[in-house]
């Protein structure tokens, strides 16, 4: 729907400053960065500072860490399937490498364990390439450019950016080998938007001190899924598929080595063994618990399976107690809710701007310290943009950018977000986006080294779901390049593994039982289960008439 | 206000007035804010397929609807679509299709491989239902006669927002599929055809002989406080201005 007419109207004061903002802009006088103690200041607002959102965890590896519930609820809880019920010796499938996830880390890990003579099941929840890489829209980053930038400064920034924390062997990994992603994509047969010459366009994101940020227009992360896939797909033959067949557990041999998993097809509810030399855990993030109640751009499938099940088998988790908060996500009109608007935005000159039409922020700060900023301006400072149903955003002035480069910009660097708003009669070549932070991205997860390699012989991690690399807050544009470099990393370590290694023995699950002991002497998590598998949309009233329905969890069957 | 904003898809209380949809046949009234999807879980679905990114991109939840009264198919992606009174609606979450197999490396870009690879694309007799029956409002009929003409560049521009979701197969009456055609286009462009970024292998060649290695040496022995000052620091770390030229260069040029 388009604005209403109250919207229409203080719209008004964003077009009176935005000759001024923009002629500063040109002039290159940006309101200045915040210093650190500026920036620890405004993470007051940060959701995740919240001390009543979390918990300690009660079991487990990490026992004693303090996070947020909605994770605590889900690692506390009962496996799907009891122990007693399967039947161990006979595997329905084997391989050489399973890959858990069929997003960008997967399938990634599945190319390159494939080139190590492996053969290789992709077991995926929904279907192959259905994951959050598909929705990354701003960019890929990596230092390309020898005259003004190198992976030491990339270094720089992913420390600054994720507070110093980050575990300083992947941050290396993730910068040495940045460029050569980017290389792989191209020769893939990316399209990566280019000069005439060649030479790939790249811009700023959040936190970066040099322009890095690779870009297909704004549909990066589907340009990339689409090609990787597609090469998956030329690889049949020793690449199998299969969907709408998530993991539930993990299964250990007699020796504690990952020696393959357990799944379950969504559609029959049967469940299949697999039965395999090493795994590698790619299943991505989130988004999809809705931490604080918050909305969220992340796919349906980002409900945290791969973090329970690698936790149960023995895998700590860390960096979990922050969580991403994308700055912008859409807050009108209401049928967009929480979906991205690319920093991208902001990366080519858009400002954030409050109810008075005054730029209270600079737009390229760290996301962390974006959406606190946004937080803030509008729960303390009371100059929040109200929305129709009673909520609050700011303004991201896309119309600037077509003032600053021309007219045209808008509509040709951001199709995908132009398309969306026309459909609601919104043009925003001409008119700002209504936004607020939204939940993003799991900054934490499962312990790995740079190799992929876990606690867990045979069990290797990539991609969102392990934690390290980005600290306690990551940059725009190392989500996509961080599931390629760990998973061609995870991939060609698991398929190297499975070459050395003789193949599992006595398949166990042993590591489920003791985990449910482990919850029975705490006394938590005996009501649950997991993993969650699906989000859980069904209402209440809906649930109060479905009076033969049974169900597990989230699911209904 | 509540920080706590509401999670997007619990479905918002209804303050909306309910229309009736008519989900496969079936009436169903919803609230007349909501997009086909979550109109769907309202009225008690629950989905595994139909269903994926939730944004318009993944391509999962392409839709078909009829409005009363009136003949012409419609289409929507399910999650980006508002309900209308009277819509009479079916996903369409999977369609069979024919994929070519192809080895990527050894495959010239050159017009007769894709023909080899789909023969199929001169049975394209230009009705455009594939066009009119687009959700990303792409051209595919203009992207095929691209391909036909051996003109990938062009094809690769026009069929650059599909989002695969196989509704033009649907379709089409040469019975092909036009997506998977234009992937293979998109990929002998992007890999084989539009030119090469000379910088990028540079910089790969630079890290491999361990040119900047002494650096990132340096930064992972220096402790937090030392890393925080050369983070702040303008000379150490100097920004790249945002309205700058793609040829800039750093005035500190020691770790380059």
């Amino acid at each position: 729907m388009p604005y209403p007419e109250a919207l229409k109207e203080l719209i008004k004061k964003v077009e009176a400053t935005r000759a001024v903002r923009v002629q500063r802009k040109k002039a290159g006088e940006e309101l200045p960065f915040m210093s650190l103690e500026e920036r620890a200041a405004t993470l007051h607002f940060h959701p995740d500072i919240k001390d009543e959102g979390r918990r300690e965890i009660l079991v487990g590896p990490s026992k004693g860490y303090k996070i947020a519930h909605e994770y605590v609820d889900l690692l506390e809880a009962k496996p799907r399937v009891d122990p007693d019920k399967v039947d161990l010796t006979k595997a329905d499938y084997e391989t050489d490498v399973l890959v858990i996830g069929g997003g960008g880390a997967g399938t990634a890990a599945a190319l390159l364990a494939q080139e190590t003579g492996a053969k290789v099941i992709i077991a995926t929840k929904l279907r192959h390439g259905d994951a959050n890489t598909m929705m990354a829209e701003g960019g890929i980053q990596a230092a390309s450019k020898p005259h003004k930038d190198s992976p030491y400064y990339h270094y720089l920034d992913v420390m600054g950016g994720g507070h110093f924390v980050n575990v300083p062997d992947l941050v290396e990994a993730l910068v040495n080998e940045a460029p050569d992603v980017i290389l792989w994509l191209e020769r893939l047969g990316m399209n990566f938007s280019k000069y005439p010459d060649g030479r790939l366009k790249t811009m700023h994101g959040g936190g970066t001190s040099r322009k890095r940020m690779h870009f297909a227009a704004d549909i990066t992360g589907a340009e990339i899924m689409r090609t990787i896939r597609d090469e998956a797909r030329n690889r049949s033959a020793d690449i199998k598929v299969l969907e709408f067949s998530p993991a539930v557990e993990l299964v250990l041999d007699d020796r504690g080595r990952c020696a393959g998993a357990l799944l379950y097809n969504l559609e029959t509810a049967e469940y299949f063994l697999v039965k395999a030399k090493a795994v590698v855990m790619a299943t991505g993030g989130s988004g999809r618990l809705h931490v604080q109640q918050f909305m969220t751009t992340n796919h349906y499938g980002a409900t945290f399976d791969g973090a329970v099940l690698a936790y149960r088998a023995g895998v700590p988790v860390c960096f979990l107690h922050t969580i991403q908060y994308h700055p912008t996500g859409v807050v009108f009109p209401e049928q967009a809710e929480g979906i991205l608007i690319t920093e991208k935005f902001r990366g080519i000159g858009a400002n954030l701007v409050n109810i008075d039409g005054e730029q209270f922020v600079n737009e390229r700060e760290p996301r962390d310290v974006e959406a606190a900023a946004i937080i803030k301006e509008c729960v303390a400072k009371g100059k929040g943009v109200p929305t129709p149903t009673g909520r609050f955003g700011v303004w991201l002035d896309s119309p600037m950018i077509d003032v600053l480069l021309g007219e045209g910009t808008v509509e040709r660097e951001f199709p995908g977000k132009f398309i969306l708003y026309k459909r609601f009669g919104i043009d925003i070549s001409k008119e700002p986006m209504l936004i607020y932070p939204t939940l993003h991205y799991q900054n934490g997860g499962l312990e790995y080294q740079p190799n992929g390699a876990t606690r867990v012989p045979g069990l290797f991690v990539a991609g969102e779901v392990g934690g390290g690399v980005h600290g306690e807050n990551r940059l725009m544009g190392n989500s996509l390049l961080d599931i390629l470099v760990f998973g061609r990393l995870a991939g060609a370590s698991a398929g190297r593994f499975a070459k050395e290694v003789d193949g599992p023995r006595k398949l166990s699950l042993d590591h489920v039982r003791k985990y449910v002991k482990e919850l029975e002497a705490a006394g938590v998590g005996l009501d649950r289960i997991a993993p969650m598998l699906l989000p859980d949309y069904t209402l209440p009233d809906v649930k109060s008439r479905q009076l033969t329905a049974h169900y597990a969890g989230t699911l209904r069957s | 206000m509540s920080t706590a904003a509401m999670g997007e898809d619990r479905i918002p209380e209804v303050k909306s007035k309910l229309i009736p949809i008519y989900v496969m046949g079936k009436r169903y009234d919803v609230p007349d804010s909501l997009t086909i999807m979550k109109a769907m879980e309202y009225a008690g679905y629950k989905f595994i397929r139909g269903c994926g990114c939730r944004g318009g991109i993944c391509g999962a939840c392409g839709t078909v609807y009829r409005l009363q009264g009136d003949y012409h198919i419609r289409v929507g992606l399910a999650c980006q679509t508002v309900v209308q009174p009277g819509m009479y609606l079916t996903q369409i979450p999977f369609y069979p299709a024919n994929r070519a197999v192809f080895d990527y490396e050894t495959t010239p870009a050159v017009p007769e491989s894709v023909f080899k690879a789909y023969p199929e694309l001169f049975r394209c007799v230009a009705c455009n239902a594939c066009t009119k029956v687009c959700p990303m409002d792409v051209p595919v009929m203009d992207y095929i006669a691209a391909i036909k003409r051996g003109d990938f560049e062009k094809a690769t521009e026009l069929s650059f927002d599909c989002i695969q979701c196989g509704l033009c197969a649907t379709r089409c009456m040469g019975e092909m599929a036009q997506y998977h055609i234009a992937q293979m286009v998109r990929r002998l462009y992007g890999g084989k055809i539009a030119p090469r970024a000379g910088h990028l292998a540079e910089m790969v060649s630079n890290i491999k002989a361990g040119k900047y290695q002494p650096g990132i040496d340096e930064l992972k022995k220096t402790d937090v406080a030392t890393l925080k000052k050369l983070y702040m620091s303008k000379e150490a770390r100097e920004i790249e201005p945002n309205m700058s030229e793609d040829d800039w260069t750093p005035a500190n040029r020691a770790y380059l």
